[in-house]
């Protein structure tokens, strides 16, 4: 199926070398760092992770969110999003890839990397992280393109792949959880010792994810033959509102316990990220963003009036996702580090190196999913749905 | 005699296994050979558990602190971080009671010990997070005596143990090191080391094996014959009840930095 990924029109080349531009550019940034060290970015002996593990953190939760359609159309057979899985399941391929990367590239010692493998450490979770993230891949590597085979072929996908499918479901869930754990369970670290911080990042992934799939469905539509469903993204949008409430509702709880119990500890990551601390205030601006876009998006998608106009659904999920974005992919991560356990504060902004190179990680992921969209689309173009979106019928 | 291609390429991969094979058996014989050949120096300091206690008020002037945090960083080639505090390598260093105790400080707390310099280091505790979170055991705690080790060559710089360390004793080789080191004062009996690596105290473990102190507990004890007085580091055993260590816990009232985290420093402090 991948030659169909080398024929398209003009605007297909042009996206394609547009992000391997962007790709050049991050790989010499990386040659850079990769020669100097992890010292030209913004990271520091008391902010040791930054913007690449948050991009990390965060799309682990986007390829996490492929089950958010591949669990009611296997489980609850809910058949209209039979035509949205393929294209969640291939957006959970290049998330994860994407945090792959972002692992790599934050690295001091990227040529051992093996070591991970070699010296398996059955205590630390990051061991269980690669573990699940892997499977994860493969697992949907295996169903998207079992599935998209059959479907080529005017067939029903093999009987073999619904373990696979019905393991995956279970799977996605436990990359998310596993890589809160890497958070959740550390000393001395207030802002990221809470119970509920996989609860909040399976809530945070179930509403960001789908918004992205939202928008990613929605481009699908305007420039191809193929159409995922008008129901199907509604459904989608419902999803996302609900995990959207959930997430702020988890957000809200943790702000409770920290200024109700009124523990200093417990209150300064969150004073710093939001208000400031001791006169440093860089992460303020950028929170009060995400809260506002937070607050827009929840205003917009509690009505299913706005809903309903894909337009403004778009524009709410565009919201979302960048609402969380910067929670997850950014503030999350720094707010642990500030102030450090000696209650020193040591500010982090991302270098223009780090910049680059997160953004070519970004363009890598975009040029996996543009592929396998492409192939998708090829094939999904050539087989039509019957007016209740449910069984193929032949094209006329 | 004569010998044809047939016969010749027999030989010569019958040879070619047969030595890979001896090269392979005498070097595993070479290694355990080599294993058992090093027996421990004979004047190695050995304890079941290291600790450390810092009495403070051995400690008069800032040049007595120098004097340790400086024995450790020449005698381990710690870079000297002046252009970039960011990327500072620290493996002794001194700190104000209010960032070395986080929590204990108290408005009313006399003068004297809120700018009192206390002299931080890596805690070698009991229940260390930087090994329980490291992917590739290149931090570990060490069986027989309790030092919290570092593997600077399996490190990949991951920055895991970093996050994990509630005491900030962990440092990373943001650049290359070695620019950072005074070469007439460097020291060749210990690795220097290379970039995007993490490093950290490791109680001297190559002078215990050696027999001798570690060098912060050398340099107070020059600090204290100066001044006719008891050393302020006191290293020894924490499981033998006839240490130093235990006589002066015994005696005096000594703090650690975050006991209710569970990590169980080994280092205590009497102020």
């Amino acid at each position: 199926m991948l030659e169909k990924a080398i024929y398209g029109g003009r605007r297909y080349w042009v996206w394609i070398f547009c992000l391997l531009g962007i790709i050049g550019v991050g790989f010499l940034a990386y040659l850079y760092q990769f020669k100097t060290g992890l010292g030209v970015t913004g990271m520091s002996r008391d902010v040791s992770w930054g913007l690449y593990i948050g991009q990390f953190t965060f799309l682990v939760g986007v390829a996490a969110s492929g089950v958010m359609v591949v669990l009611p159309y296997y489980l609850h057979d809910y058949k209209k999003f039979g035509r949205l899985t393929i294209l969640g399941e291939f957006l959970a391929i290049s998330a994860v890839i994407m945090c792959m990367l972002f692992i790599f590239v934050d690295l001091g010692q990227p040529l051992r990397v093996l070591n991970v493998i070699l010296h398996p450490t059955p205590n630390s979770v990051m061991f269980y992280d690669m573990l699940v993230l892997s499977g994860y891949l493969f697992l949907n590597i295996l169903i998207g393109w079992t599935v998209l085979g059959a479907e080529r072929k005017e067939i029903a996908p093999p009987k073999w792949i619904k373990p696979f499918i019905i393991l995956s479901i279970a799977w996605a869930p436990s990359i998310h959880t596993v890589t809160a754990f890497l958070y959740a369970g550390i000393p001395g670290r207030h802002l990221w010792l809470t119970a509920i911080m996989a609860a909040r990042f399976l809530a945070s992934a179930f509403a960001g994810g789908p918004a992205l799939l939202i928008i990613l469905a929605l481009i699908v539509r305007k420039y191809t033959k193929f159409d995922p469903g008008k129901e199907a993204i509604q459904s989608l949008g419902k999803i996302v509102t609900y995990c959207m409430l959930i997430n702020v509702f988890f957000l809200g709880l943790e702000f409770f316990t920290a200024f109700y119990s009124q523990i200093p500890g417990h209150m300064h990551s969150l004073v710093y990220l939001y208000a400031g601390l001791h006169g440093h205030s860089q992460l303020v601006p950028v929170m009060w963003i995400s809260s506002i876009l937070a607050v827009i998006a929840i205003g917009m998608l509690i009505f299913p009036q706005i809903r309903k106009n894909e337009s403004l659904l778009a524009v709410a999920c565009l919201a979302t996702f960048f609402s969380l974005w910067i929670d997850k992919g950014f503030g999350l991560v720094v707010g642990g580090f500030v102030p450090n356990p000696l209650e020193r504060i040591t500010e982090y902004w991302p270098t223009l190196p780090e910049t680059l190179i997160t953004l070519a990680v970004w363009a890598i992921g975009f040029l996996v999913l543009t592929i396998l969209y492409k192939i998708a689309v090829s094939v999904k173009e050539e087989v039509v749905f019957d007016k209740y979106g449910e069984k193929q019928i032949k094209a006329e | 005699m004569s010998v044809n291609r047939r016969e010749f390429l027999k030989i010569v991969s019958m040879s070619t296994i047969l030595s890979l094979g001896g090269v392979v058996s005498i070097s595993s014989l070479k290694n355990h050979v080599e294993a058992s050949q090093i027996s421990r120096n004979a004047k190695a300091l050995t304890a079941k558990r290291w600790a450390m206690v810092i009495d403070m008020s051995k400690f008069t002037s800032e040049e007595d602190y120098r004097k340790c945090i400086d024995a450790c960083h020449r005698e381990h080639n710690v870079p000297h971080v002046t252009d970039n505090p960011k990327h500072e390598i620290k493996w002794m260093w001194t700190d104000t009671y209010e960032h070395a105790f986080p929590g204990n400080e108290d408005k009313y707390l006399s003068e004297k010990i809120k700018h009192m310099p206390f002299l931080l280091l890596c805690n070698h505790c009991e229940n260390p997070p930087c090994v329980r979170v490291c992917p590739t055991q290149a931090t570990f705690k060490r069986k027989s005596d309790g030092i919290v080790m570092m593997d600077m060559h399996r490190c990949i710089g991951c920055r895991f143990c970093m996050a994990g360390c509630p005491y900030g004793a962990r440092s990373f080789n943001y650049k290359d090191p070695r620019p950072y080191l005074d070469e007439s004062r460097e020291n060749p009996e210990f690795p220097t080391r290379m970039k995007g690596v993490v490093e950290k105290c490791t109680l001297c473990y190559e002078r215990l094996a050696h027999g001798l102190l570690p060098a912060c507990v050398e340099a107070a004890k020059e600090v204290a014959a100066k001044k006719g007085i008891t050393p302020g580091l006191i290293f020894g055993d924490l499981e033998d009840p006839n240490s130093e260590v235990r006589r002066v816990l015994n005696e005096r009232f000594t703090v650690r930095r975050k006991p209710e985290l569970g990590t169980g420093p080994s280092v205590y402090y009497i102020i």
